[in-house]
């Protein structure tokens, strides 16, 4: 059992907004997958469920997904099954089970800005932004750097603009963590190239993105690429695995998504 | 705290902590079905229904379940015990501890599923570990089951 002293069901963000920056010790409630989890004492739990943030709608230039939508429901959803090659609904696949992924949230998930996530690394691939109650809308990028870590996440905007995805991952078993996840993204010519649970939170590969840049993929490019990212990004140990597999392992993730990511 | 909420079909009031996790409250109330099993979210054991899908009830906070449909094994009797008879015919029950939550994600699944392939029904049926069986014989039982019911 979690300890939560006094639970609010909140009839605004901006009422969760107010009650999370002036009462010590309270929390946004996501899907409390991973907070009950820790031995953490709430004074205050605050629960968005009745704000209808569990939508996902897609305009003309984006796709917004609602702060409170399971895991489950992304990954079942048509749009995101037709946008993106799939790679949102995909990456769902190996997150513990469905029954997990039916309550867990995309809020709670970005918010905790978890290292082990697989979600995270094809958000920021695709340049995903997050709309804050205080802060408004900032890049998911800046707020994986820590920053507006006392607002209210309402929602995920994706701009529709990438034309190849492609996710991949590898682990001990079949829903286990990711040993290591990679991402490629490619939008107006360009390449975005993520890594995440290295077991560090997900980064950039920022050198492997330059060198992509104008070239057309070819195997040996798609080679050169990859080890790029495994000597410009850091890797750690834990107990999945070693810094040196992980890094082993990246330039092959990496490759097989630049050249094989389409399929 | 109290909630409002409808078990198998029921409309109950739960008394709960704040922070009570809704497999525990069940227990509390009767649902021995509902199992707690790894406490971690892993296990699949304490397998409900909310409104029609499976979810965890150990990771489902209590106070969340206010206005929500909630079903457990104990109100899908006929249709458990049916799946039941596969399972046995297959030699798949072994402590039967993880019998519940299983029997809750197949019958799930026979609603969501139409023909599904043998990928789709091992990443529906991941969530749910068997610390007995070895999971073939449970395989052979549900893939009978949904040949029949499916």
């Amino acid at each position: 059992m979690m300890n939560i002293e006094e639970y609010v069901r909140v009839s605004s963000c901006s009422e969760a907004y107010e009650i999370l920056n002036s009462v010590n010790g309270s929390a946004i409630l996501g899907g409390c997958g991973y907070l009950r989890m820790g031995n953490r004492a709430i004074s205050k739990g605050i629960d968005l469920s009745l704000l209808g943030l569990n939508q996902i709608i897609e305009t003309d230039s984006d796709i917004e997904i609602g702060a409170m939508t399971s895991l489950r429901d992304i990954e079942t959803n048509p749009i995101l099954k037709n946008n993106f090659n799939g790679s949102l609904c995909d990456c769902m696949e190996n997150i513990v089970g469905i029954q997990l992924r039916s309550i867990v949230t995309i809020g709670g998930t970005v918010a905790g800005r978890y290292p082990f996530s697989d979600v995270l690394p094809v958000l920021m691939a695709l340049g995903a932004d997050v709309v804050l109650t205080g802060a408004g809308r900032v890049s998911l990028e800046d707020f994986m750097d820590g920053k507006h870590k006392s607002d209210v996440v309402e929602k995920i905007i994706i701009p529709k603009t990438s034309e190849r995805v492609a996710y991949k991952s590898v682990r001990n078993s079949l829903v286990d963590y990711a040993i290591l996840n990679c991402v490629i993204a490619l939008s107006d010519g360009e390449y975005k190239v993520v890594v995440g649970a290295r077991p560090q939170k997900a980064i950039r590969a920022t050198k492997c993105e330059a060198f992509l840049k104008g070239k057309e993929l070819t195997e040996e490019i798609a080679e050169e690429a990859a080890k790029i990212v495994a000597d410009e990004l850091s890797f750690g140990d834990n107990v999945r695995g070693s810094a040196e597999y992980r890094k082993a392992v990246c330039v092959t993730l990496i490759k097989r998504a630049l050249v094989g990511g389409a399929e | 705290m109290k909630v409002d909420t409808s078990i198998n079909g029921r409309a109950m009031t739960l008394e709960c902590e704040n922070g009570e996790f809704l497999a525990g409250a069940l227990r509390r109330y009767g649902f021995l079905s509902v199992k707690e099993g790894c406490d971690t979210g892993s296990c699949g054991l304490c397998t409900i229904w909310l409104n029609g899908k499976p979810a965890l009830s150990c990771c489902l906070l209590t106070a969340r379940v206010e206005g929500q449909e909630i079903t457990t094994i104990e109100g899908m009797q006929e249709e458990a015990e049916e799946f039941a008879h596969f399972m046995v015919a297959e030699g798949a029950e072994q402590c039967g501890f993880c019998s519940p939550g299983f029997a809750m994600t197949v019958l799930a699944m026979k609603r969501e599923l139409t023909n599904p392939t043998d990928d789709e029904v091992k990443n529906y049926m991941a969530g749910n570990l068997c610390r007995c069986s070895g999971y073939v014989g449970q395989t052979r039982a549900l893939m009978k089951y949904l040949e029949v019911h499916g």
